[in-house]
């Protein structure tokens, strides 16, 4: 039952490695062949670095990915609080159903209704062009928002209402005791919120391509037009450079999570 | 009552209304009004005058393949649905004994395991799925090793299969993860006492840990079913043509321009989906609550 497990589990994960393995063998091959392995090389990475369009559509992406998460994080996170503080279950429920929506929606049917209303109120406006930055970012927001309510609304509901309301009898004003006691609270909740905000900003294709105009392309968008004719092992270096950003990151994460769990002992030992 | 109190109320009143105004008028222009725009776009014409045609040419329109097969609507639609329920089968066969497995490993184990399964997660799906093409191609990565080893070679890229192999490797990891964090957290206090109580290890599980896991194979099932059933780039790169999935359809018909007839499309797609969830989740109640009874 042990090695059948072991068996079963490595050959997953074969599955889900092949893939990454053959494009990190490719962006180094000498000729432009993605299936023949002709000889060591570096000029895709070269070539990469010297790709304007390519580096451009990396710095669109990292400003989108930047501001949508700043917005859907802070209106997130207001709006958690105003939930948790909902007394009338009925509209409790119809703004918990609404922020469903985005999330069990078919991407391409999110980015199409956008797209639609984009185009309709565009041309009411009488834009030539009405996709732009600006929808994109809208789009973006749109589907970030729930991510971050779903991470920041379970850390209200975990907190003692009673502390707030201490720091009130205390002196402190609602405002004040809001960012010096629930914010410091749920702020677990809120960091991750951003980060999956950020990560899904960052990886969004269907949703960017519907939205998109012609002047503001992102990575995803820019793999795809690439992706549409043939393919150089520029490509992979590319996605070489993505997996090795992405690994740095997962370790220095799970060095910092190590960190956490300590100080939370240290806490735990203190006593009362 | 005094007047402190009541000036207190409001204030809290304004405060609460501050808090939900901008979300609240977010969500509804930009996920209730588009949806409504769907509808709008569907049911007219390019004047916006109202029209049935969309659906009408939808139901009965045909169109042929350079190879002489006939496609229509209905059939790339059922196709949609079949290739999608075929890879979220192959994901619970595959993901539910990988959740299990991970769910009983040491917590170091566990930890690379997330790790690895969350590592394609966040690499560009595009590109893996371009790289799956480079592996299934006739003359490809996989057929070079074939008959290296003196076997045949085999034809995958554009059928079916390929398809359905691009949607199991693409979304897989959403299939694990919420059936590991279930079973992670899983009291394996109950398991001991159904052994307890007579139960050998195949009703432990069939009794205890997947009744108790339902929830997670339905998220699983809901992550993976939804982006198999509109997915566009998997059966462009690794099915035959562009008239291949209701996706495909979708998007052929959003670069024509046709946006009237995308969004009768993508009106019928929703009203499917929206009737199958509920379906599910029907289902499902009554299974676990009949589990409870019985």
């Amino acid at each position: 039952m042990k090695t059948a497990s072991r068996v079963f589990t490595t050959l997953i994960f074969l599955f889900l490695f092949a893939p990454i393995v053959i494009l990190l063998i490719f962006s180094f091959n000498a000729s432009k062949s993605l299936s023949v392995f002709s000889g060591f090389s570096l000029k895709w990475y070269g070539e990469l670095l010297n790709d304007q369009v390519t580096l451009s559509s990396v710095r669109n992406t990292l400003l989108l990915a930047v501001s949508a998460m700043v917005i859907s994080t802070v209106m997130g996170t207001a709006a958690s609080v105003g939930i948790d503080r909902l007394r009338r279950r009925w509209l409790r429920a119809t703004l918990n159903t609404v922020t469903d929506i985005p999330m069990t929606n078919p991407d391409i049917i999110t980015g199409i209704s956008l797209m639609l209303m984009f185009v309709f109120a565009g041309r009411l406006m009488g834009f030539s062009q009405s996709l732009s930055f600006w929808t994109m970012l809208i789009a973006h927001v749109t589907f970030c928002l729930p991510y971050v309510i779903l991470q920041v609304l379970p850390k209200l509901r975990q907190m003692d209402p009673a502390l707030p309301e201490a720091a009130q009898d205390l002196g402190c004003t609602p405002l004040r005791a809001f960012f010096k006691v629930t914010i410091p609270e749920i702020m677990p909740g809120i960091l991750t919120g951003a980060i999956m905000a950020f990560t899904m900003s960052l990886d969004d294709f269907v949703i960017s391509y519907f939205t998109s105009g012609a002047g503001f392309q992102t990575l995803p968008i820019r793999i795809y037009n690439m992706t549409k004719k043939t393919v150089t092992p520029k490509m992979y270096a590319l996605a070489t450079i993505i997996f090795f950003v992405i690994l740095a990151l997962l370790i220095i994460s799970s060095f910092t999570d190590r960190d956490d769990t300590k100080k939370k002992k240290l806490y735990r030992r203190q006593p009362d | 009552m005094n007047a402190d109190a009541a000036a207190l109320r409001a204030r809290a009143r304004r405060t609460q209304w501050a808090l939900l105004a901008p979300y609240s008028l977010w969500s509804v222009l930009f996920i209730v009004v588009p949806l409504v725009f769907v509808a709008y776009y569907a049911f007219t014409d390019n004047a916006f005058a109202f029209t049935t045609e969309h659906f009408v040419r939808f139901f009965t329109a045909t169109s042929s393949t350079d190879s002489g097969e006939v496609r229509t609507y209905l059939l790339i639609f059922g196709r949609s649905l079949k290739l999608a329920v075929i890879s979220t089968v192959i994901c619970l066969l595959l993901g539910y004994p990988l959740a299990y497995i991970m769910s009983r490993a040491k917590p170091r184990a566990q930890k690379i395991m997330m790790t690895l399964i969350m590592i394609p997660m966040w690499m560009n799906f595009l590109i893996r799925t371009y790289a799956w093409m480079t592996i299934l191609q006739d003359t490809g990565i996989l057929n070079g090793f074939l008959s290296l080893l003196g076997l045949g070679r085999v034809h995958i890229i554009g059928t079916e299969g390929a398809v359905v192999i691009g949607m199991v490797y693409d979304y897989l990891p959403y299939m694990v993860l919420p059936i590991y964090s279930i079973l992670a957290k899983l009291d394996v206090r109950l398991i001991e006492a159904a052994r307890d109580l007579g139960c050998n290890g195949v009703s432990v599980l069939r009794r205890v840990i997947w009744p108790l896991s339902l929830p997670g194979v339905l998220s699983g099932i809901t992550m993976v079913l939804i982006p198999s059933v509109s997915t566009f780039y998997i059966s462009q790169k690794l099915g035959s043509g562009k008239f291949f999935l209701i996706g495909d359809a979708i998007e052929g018909q959003y670069v024509a321009n046709n946006l009237h007839f995308a969004a009768a499309m993508a009106f019928i797609l929703m009203v499917v989906l929206l009737v199958c969830m509920a379906l599910m989740k029907y289902l499902t109640n009554r299974q676990v609550n009949g589990g409870a009874k019985a």
